[in-house]
């Protein structure tokens, strides 16, 4: 048995490539920045030192070409795993990946496989400049043969990050960028590469982190449904409400393309409340799609509306403004307020 | 004076590789003459088979556009007048190597082994791309302007990775050639393409067909600086070639493959060429195109040229022609056979291949399909 080790989730990121580097040959790391700087978050810290120039790419900046490139890669039998700077950076490449990526598979009947996994730290919270703070989930999300998944803390991100790599569907991996520096414990054996990375028998266990959801904290009254970064927001607003005598509890999705209903439902037929918590604009956003399944599928359950808290329908604002923006603590607690009302 | 006779300026602008002018008569200047031992090589019985191809492509294209007249096809792309650019490229190819084709690109599927009816599955609305790519070496039909110029720069970006360049070995390097357009030099795409096609240092030939028209916008509103050199900024030289010139096609980019395969990088070939079809059938370039250009190209016809050139050598029958004519005849009456043959995808097929793995969105979409359908075949109607 493997002692877990505490590190950030920036850095579970990090060994999650690692170990895949190490497992699999075909596995190459594409990007702008990535190599002996690490990237500009510092994920893929020491990985080119270690794995050479061939494995771990620096590429031009243009992210159309990284995506591009990557699916003629992966075309050939490579995995590539491409990293995007930022969120709001991702759109010269959309083309790329909602009309040529996603459809490749479908349109060669299955002849055709491009495993490409695209890293985006995404989200906000940080205090960054524009264009460096969204949520695109839903744009990808609507694109079918996409999987679109983010880790909300660091044992997730190892385990999720190695099955999108081993997946051969392309995934959108969507990286907190808020919860970077988040602690916790990671057993570095876990995940489909994770035996590469330490002695020992290789590990069996499956997560299938990129269809299931997770209960990350269990409730009676309220369920709040989240991922990524808002999953930190969700426990934080069922913490301070078990001080009132509220019961929360928490759904983090892991996946957002496809989610996982059958979890979702469960704990929404146990709790009869359910709200959607994501920093992407509510209009038009994955928290819509969220609401009216629920409502299609737990309608004789619930207690009240299914209720919606996220960003607004402007642009994201300056950093300054952001936590006005960004929905917080206050705006989840009233939102599980409005739901016990009913 | 007499007024001089019109000429597009595309064939004027820079130097211009050809090796058999519209006559048919071989020609040889400082430009072409490095090439000219290439062509020189090809025997009588090669120039025939270029006919031939070259043949069967035009009436691939004759026999797709009527069946897209009569209802048969939602859309057809033309290639007439482009055969010589197509057929001489991909008869440069060795088998090992790929060819990632826009949408056009009929004569190098046909070189390559697609069978052609397999392409118009695409047209017919049966499927995106009907033929085994890995066979054939050949990738899907890309519809989205220049995105397969970074396609194919990663694919031959992992033939250098597999080892497969530079070995020495002329039966095992490999190399890539992409095909687009004259408009797709205007995409960033393949601005891309170029730049990560030269930092690496990859086996592939860029090959822009340059027809003098995107739908309906003339060469002079697309670019100003020429198309061949278009590369040079980022490192990957480019040649231009008269595109109707089979033999001067084959052999520039032969020698572009052969340095591409050897390790020696990439190159982009600009063919000047002329699509004397419309865009697609849905087309009408009446309303943007004059007599007198469409004229100028007809008298450059790749086919009667090729035809002039094996007369002039001597290698031309009556029965030679007239076997490449019942071959036509036969191939049209299979593909038109065969298209109206094509029945209705099963509509649960749009389930299929979305992912490699189930999605539960996507399965249970799928199984209400399933229970939606048999709803009505348990009333017996529908």
């Amino acid at each position: 048995m493997n002692q877990p080790s505490q590190m950030v989730l920036a850095k579970a990121l990090g060994q999650a490539m690692r170990a895949a580097l190490a497992a699999d040959e075909k596995v190459v790391l594409m990007g702008e920045d990535i190599g002996p700087l690490g990237g500009v978050f510092r994920v893929t810290d020491g990985l080119q030192a270690e794995f050479g120039t061939d494995r771990v790419v620096d590429t031009p900046l243009a992210e159309s070409g990284i995506v591009g490139t990557a699916i003629g890669l992966a075309l050939r039998g490579y995995r590539p795993v491409v990293e995007i700077q930022f969120d709001g950076f991702v759109f010269p490449a959309f083309d790329q990946i909602t009309t040529q990526l996603a459809k490749l598979h479908s349109r060669s009947r299955g002849r055709l496989r491009v495993p490409v996994v695209i890293r985006i730290p995404f989200g906000g919270g940080i205090g960054a400049v524009e264009h460096h703070s969204e949520s695109p989930e839903a744009l990808f999300a609507h694109t079918a043969g996409l999987r679109v998944v983010s880790p909300a803390n660091p044992a997730d991100a190892y385990v999720m990050l190695q099955e999108a790599i081993s997946s051969d569907d392309p995934v959108i991996f969507l990286e907190p960028k808020g919860q970077y520096w988040t602690k916790g414990d990671v057993d570095l054996a876990a995940g489909p590469y994770g035996s590469a990375a330490v002695a020992g028998p290789a590990v069996t266990q499956r997560f299938d982190t990129l269809n299931k959801a997770r209960i990350a904290r269990e409730g009676d009254d309220v369920t709040l449904i989240a991922y990524g970064p808002s999953v930190a927001t969700a426990l934080k607003a069922a913490a301070a409400a078990e001080t009132e005598g509220t019961s929360i509890e928490v759904v983090d999705l892991r996946a957002i393309s496809p989610f996982d209903m059958a979890t979702v439902n469960s704990s929404v037929a146990k709790t009869g409340r359910a709200i959607v918590v994501h920093e992407a604009p509510v209009f038009f956003g994955a928290g819509g799609e969220l609401a009216a399944r629920i409502t299609e599928e737990c309608f004789y359950e619930l207690e009240a509306p299914v209720l919606r808290v996220g960003g607004f329908h402007a642009p994201y604002p300056p950093a300054k403004i952001e936590h006005e923006y960004l929905p917080g603590l206050d705006r989840v607690l009233d939102a599980v307020d409005r739901s016990l009302s009913f | 004076m007499p007024a001089a006779p019109w000429q597009p300026s595309a064939l004027t602008a820079e130097p211009l590789v050809q090796l058999v002018d519209h006559a048919g008569q071989r020609r040889v200047d400082d430009v072409s003459a490095p090439y000219e031992p290439l062509a020189r090589a090809l025997d009588a019985d090669a120039l025939r088979t270029f006919y031939r191809d070259m043949t069967l492509t035009r009436r691939f294209d004759e026999e797709s556009t009527s069946l897209q007249r009569q209802g048969e096809l939602a859309l057809f792309t033309q290639s007439k007048g482009q055969e010589a650019a197509q057929i001489g490229s991909a008869h440069a190819m060795r088998p090992q190597d790929w060819a990632f084709p826009a949408y056009r690109e009929h004569g190098v599927l046909l070189v390559r082994g697609v069978p052609l009816r397999q392409e118009l599955h695409l047209f017919r609305g049966i499927d995106h791309g009907g033929w085994d790519t890995e066979q054939h070496r050949v990738h899907l039909n890309t519809l989205v302007i220049g995105s397969h110029a970074l396609h194919a720069t990663g694919y031959a970006m992992g033939m250098s990775r597999d080892g497969l360049v530079g070995t020495g070995d002329p039966t095992k390097d490999e190399a890539t050639v992409v095909y687009f357009g004259d408009g797709a030099t205007s995409q960033g795409d393949v601005s891309e393409a170029f730049n990560f096609a030269a930092v690496n240092q990859a086996p592939i030939v860029f090959f822009c067909q340059n027809n003098q028209w995107a739908i309906s916008v003339p060469g002079e509103l697309q670019y100003r600086g020429p198309l061949s050199r278009r590369g040079e900024g980022f490192g990957v030289p480019g040649v231009r070639v008269d595109g109707n010139d089979a033999l001067a096609v084959y052999a520039v980019t032969k020698t572009a493959l052969d340095k591409a395969r050897a390790g020696g990088g990439p190159t982009l070939i600009e063919a000047v060429t002329f699509r004397r079809g419309a865009h697609t059938t849905s087309d009408d370039p009446t309303r943007y195109r004059s007599e007198t250009e469409e004229k100028y190209w007809a008298e450059r016809d790749p086919i009667d040229r090729i035809v002039a050139l094996l007369k002039a050598e001597g290698a031309w029958s009556d029965s030679f022609a007239a076997r490449v004519q019942a071959e036509g005849d036969e191939f049209a009456d299979e593909l038109r056979t065969y298209v109206r043959s094509l029945g209705r995808p099963d509509p649960m097929t749009m389930f299929d291949n979305v992912y490699t793995t189930p999605h539960a969105i996507n399965e249970a979409e799928r199984e209400w399909m399933r229970q939606y359908d048999a709803s009505f075949k348990k009333g017996g109607s529908r």
